[in-house]
């Protein structure tokens, strides 16, 4: 590419992706954006300057080889470019909607120096959303059985990670998985609007064919333990069983009916598909006012989930100020639109019911920013005296989890940290069991879908030569 | 799929399964329960699992019809099948030979008290057992309960089968009559679970009560199931089912578990009346 192209290149504009709009969307929960057409992502594609040293694909997690795909999108070979991204990522569906990429590849990609960055994410999610409705989905072949078999307890998106990455070395895998359906937090925390389900059911099926065994509604700890999985004749146990433990504020009133944590909550309306009660049968509370506590991601999910139940006002309560939202900008920007509000620096102190023990209130006091704390943000601290009460018949504390206890509980020696993390090598994922490995939230607390891949990829490979050596 | 091997009508609405289920069968204690999901629109539901059949490979669980999905459980039979189940969850009872251990179920509660008390008798301890209910009618599980105790007492409230009226009321003359209980179970309704803590705190008797909230997931994965204990916070299925009778907030359970009392009558009538799939879509503005 000459000097010449590449000016001309670095003057297109970023292409916009469709959306549904937005007082459309509030009262649906399909996805909000439409993604790319095919004429829209060969016009995306060529804004990449196809750079020799491409910085992207060290922003990348897994780091695919990014400038490869775009320029098979670029020449229309859609399908080939799909095949290109699953070479590294298992998930391109998934990973092209809700990988943070501003974070990662479009954070260092050259044209974002001068105008705005290839959208990297919106290629990915095109090429693996034509490939699948297109029907042109292809098994790659799969090795002759090595004669050994592997567990993997969870099927989030490390624990599909491994399956799919081993049976393609030619072992069997098992996946045991607590919920009536595999996918982790795929499934029950990232809402249908934002992920549709049926996504991440194709990615499932898709294992399935290569030769995946799923094992639904099986709690590893409580059914068999992890010693018996070994004793049983798999050569390698992978924990991936996520950060499933929802954190609560500890103030008075949090059990109050009304107040969720967001793991309930979006369990409720996402798995068990509480926005179709009564033909469904799990209910979920409806509220008038419905407060969010918190300002990440999951946040705006639960924030943006309740949008879609009717109430009057949903409104995140942060501690802080908009600047150290956790949040992706994306995400806000399109929680604004739904009508979303925000009271910043703002903290609960307290939870006020009626008489019936259901919320009615949340006692607040506002904030200021003092001085900065460990993590570089302005610590919040309280403004004396300035506390307020905001109407709220639903609250949904949204504050972060912890490791889920079961594992470490049910096989004390896999050695975990103060948090209750597993601890593992990290460039290969083995724990301090002899043939257990981990990776995912488990191992980082809340992470990323991409990231708990890559641990997931790690250690696949690192079972396949332990189960091939027995080299621990 | 979990395949239903057997049904029995033990009273007016109560019935009796066995489900094949092979490895909870082999893994399951007393005291813990499974969570099921009957078809793919269900709510996941937990039940206590009463009794297994390791051979067979079959777990028995026994279910009171009190809303919808439980309805709909007590309508399906023999050769039906449930879609989910999952299992065994929660910590199994702590059993130990405490000497002399009572044994109380209410209503329904005598199901999930009928395997603790077979744990505590094979354990060694002397099992004395109290199991009311409304009326006669509404007994389940007497000649179980009979064999599995040293001793049954049985009452009514309504006077119309063995003592007139109360659990605790028998449970108090035993300790009136100097009684050394090591241990109290006590299994039913939440205001009767209070009830038997009333009854032996002043003493202080060591009093397990067994908790019914609302649960979800029962994986320790949502917190719907938390419950204020000792004024702290814990997750029934993971940290329970059992605690101890003297810490547990039950005005708190109480409430809450009157969470949805709206929605499952709105479930519980369209379900009775077949009216069809109605719409609950509030209109949005
Ligand atoms: C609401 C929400 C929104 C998010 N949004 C994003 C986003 O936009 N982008 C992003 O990159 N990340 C996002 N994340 C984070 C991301 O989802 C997680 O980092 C990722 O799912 C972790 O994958 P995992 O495989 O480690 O665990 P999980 O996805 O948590 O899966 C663990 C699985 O293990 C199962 N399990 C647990 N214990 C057992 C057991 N004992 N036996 C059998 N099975 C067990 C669980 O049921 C679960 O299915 C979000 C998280 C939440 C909660
Ligand atoms: C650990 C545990 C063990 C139990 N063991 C038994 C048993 O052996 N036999 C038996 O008959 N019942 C048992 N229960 C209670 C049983 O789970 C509820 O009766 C059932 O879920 C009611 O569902 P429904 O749709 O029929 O009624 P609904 O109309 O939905 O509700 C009726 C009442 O049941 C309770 N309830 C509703 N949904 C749930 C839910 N998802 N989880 C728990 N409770 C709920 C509420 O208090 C509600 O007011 C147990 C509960 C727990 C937590
Ligand atoms: S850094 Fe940007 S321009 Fe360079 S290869 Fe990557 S996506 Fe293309
Ligand atoms: S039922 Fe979800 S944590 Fe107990």
């Amino acid at each position: 590419m000459d000097a010449n192209e590449i000016k001309e290149r670095m003057k297109m504009p970023r292409q916009t992706m469709p959306e549904q709009d937005p007082h459309e969307r509030v009262r649906n929960f399909y996805e909000v954006p439409y993604g790319f057409t095919p004429e829209q992502a060969i016009a995306e594609a060529k804004r990449c300057i196809q750079c020799k040293k491409p910085l992207c694909v060290g922003g990348c997690p897994v780091n695919i080889d990014i400038p490869w795909f775009i320029r098979l999108i670029a020449e229309g070979k859609f399908i080939e470019a799909a095949h290109k991204l699953k070479e590294t990522n298992g998930l391109p569906a998934v990973c092209g909607r809700v990988c943070p990429q501003e974070d990662q590849c479009e954070k260092v990609c050259v044209v974002g120096k001068k105008a705005d960055a290839v959208s990297i994410g919106r290629l990915e999610r095109f090429a693996a959303d034509y490939e699948r409705e297109h029907g042109e989905v292809t098994i790659p072949n799969i090795p002759k059985w090595t004669g050994k078999k592997a567990a993997v307890v969870g099927a989030g998106p490390a624990g599909l990670t491994v399956a799919g990455d081993l049976v393609k070395k030619g072992h069997k895998v098992t996946v045991f998985e607590a919920l009536h359906t595999p996918g982790g937090v795929l499934m029950y925390g990232i809402p249908e609007f934002r992920l549709p389900k049926k996504i991440v059911q194709s990615e499932v099926e898709y294992l399935k064919r290569m030769g995946v065994e799923i094992v639904l509604n099986a709690v590893v700890g409580k059914l068999e333990t992890i010693d018996e999985l070994l004793a049983d004749g798999y050569g390698a146990v992978f924990v991936g069983s996520g950060a499933g433990l929802p954190n609560f504020m500890n103030i008075p009133g949090e059990n109050l009916s009304g107040v969720y944590s967001a793991n309930e909550y979006l369990t409720r309306v996402n798995l068990m598909k509480a926005y179709q009660f009564p033909e469904y049968d799990t209910p979920v509370i409806r509220g008038r006012k419905v407060v969010v506590i918190g300002g990440g991601n999951t946040a705006m999910d639960s924030a943006r989930t309740a949008l879609r139940l009717c109430p009057e006002e949903v409104s995140i309560v942060y501690r802080r100020s908009r600047e150290e939202l956790p949040a992706r900008v994306e995400e806000i920007h399109h929680g604004e639109e739904e009508g979303l509000k925000f009271k910043l620096l703002t903290n609960p102190k307290r939870f006020i019911g009626d008489h019936e023990g259901r919320l009615k209130g949340v006692e607040c006091v506002s904030m200021e920013l003092g001085e900065p704390d460990e993590s570089g943000r302005r610590r919040p601290v309280e403004v004396k005296g300035s506390d307020f009460t905001i109407e709220a018949d639903v609250a949904i504390i949204a504050i972060g989890n912890g490791a889920n206890p079961l594992i470490p509980q049910t096989t004390p020696d896999i050695k975990v940290n103060k948090w209750g993390n597993i601890t593992v090598n990290p460039d290969n994922g083995r724990t301090s069991k002899k043939g257990v490995f981990s990776g995912g939230d488990i191992v980082r607390g809340g992470a990323t879908v991409i990231l708990a891949m890559g641990d997931g990829r790690r250690a696949a490979d690192s079972m396949d030569e332990y189960m091939r050596t027995g080299i621990w | 799929m979990y395949e239903i091997i057997e049904k029995a009508e033990l009273a007016h609405t109560v019935y009796q399964y066995k489900i094949k289920a092979p490895l909870i069968a082999k893994k399951r204690k007393a005291g813990q329960f499974v969570v099921l999901r009957l078809n793919e629109m269900g709510e996941r539901i937990p039940l206590t699992i009463v009794g297994s059949d390791e051979k067979e490979g079959t777990i028995t669980i026994i279910v009171q019809e009190v809303g919808k999905s439980t309805a709909m459980l007590g309508d399906m039979t023999v050769g039906d099948s449930i879609l989910d189940v999952v299992g065994p969850l929660g910590k199994p009872t702590h059993i130990e030979n405490f000497g002399i251990a009572v044994c109380v179920g209410g209503g329904i509660g005598t199901a999930p008290v009928l395997p603790i008390a077979k744990a505590m008798k094979e354990a060694g301890n002397k099992v004395i057992s109290i199991m009311g209910a409304r009326n006669k009618g509404l007994l389940i599980l007497e000649n179980e309960m009979r064999e599995a105790s040293h001793e049954l007492h049985v009452t009514t409230d309504d006077g119309s089968y063995g003592h007139h009226g109360f659990v605790t009321q028998v449970l108090q003359k035993f300790i009136d009559e100097g009684m050394k209980i090591g241990c109290v179970v006590g299994i039913g309704p939440v205001p009767m679970m209070r009830a038997v803590a009333n009854v032996t705190r002043p003493y202080g008797i060591q009093t397990v009560v067994s908790l019914n909230p609302i649960m979800v997931d029962g994986t320790g994965m949502c917190g719907a199931c938390r419950v204020t204990i000792a004024g702290k916070n814990q997750f029934v299925c993971v940290d329970g089912p059992e605690f101890n009778g003297h810490e547990v907030n039950y005005e708190e359970l109480m409430l809450r578990n009157r969470s949805y009392i709206k929605e499952e009558k709105a479930a519980m009538e369209e379900f009775t009346y077949h009216e069809g799939s109605k719409c609950y879509e509030r209109e949005c503005k």
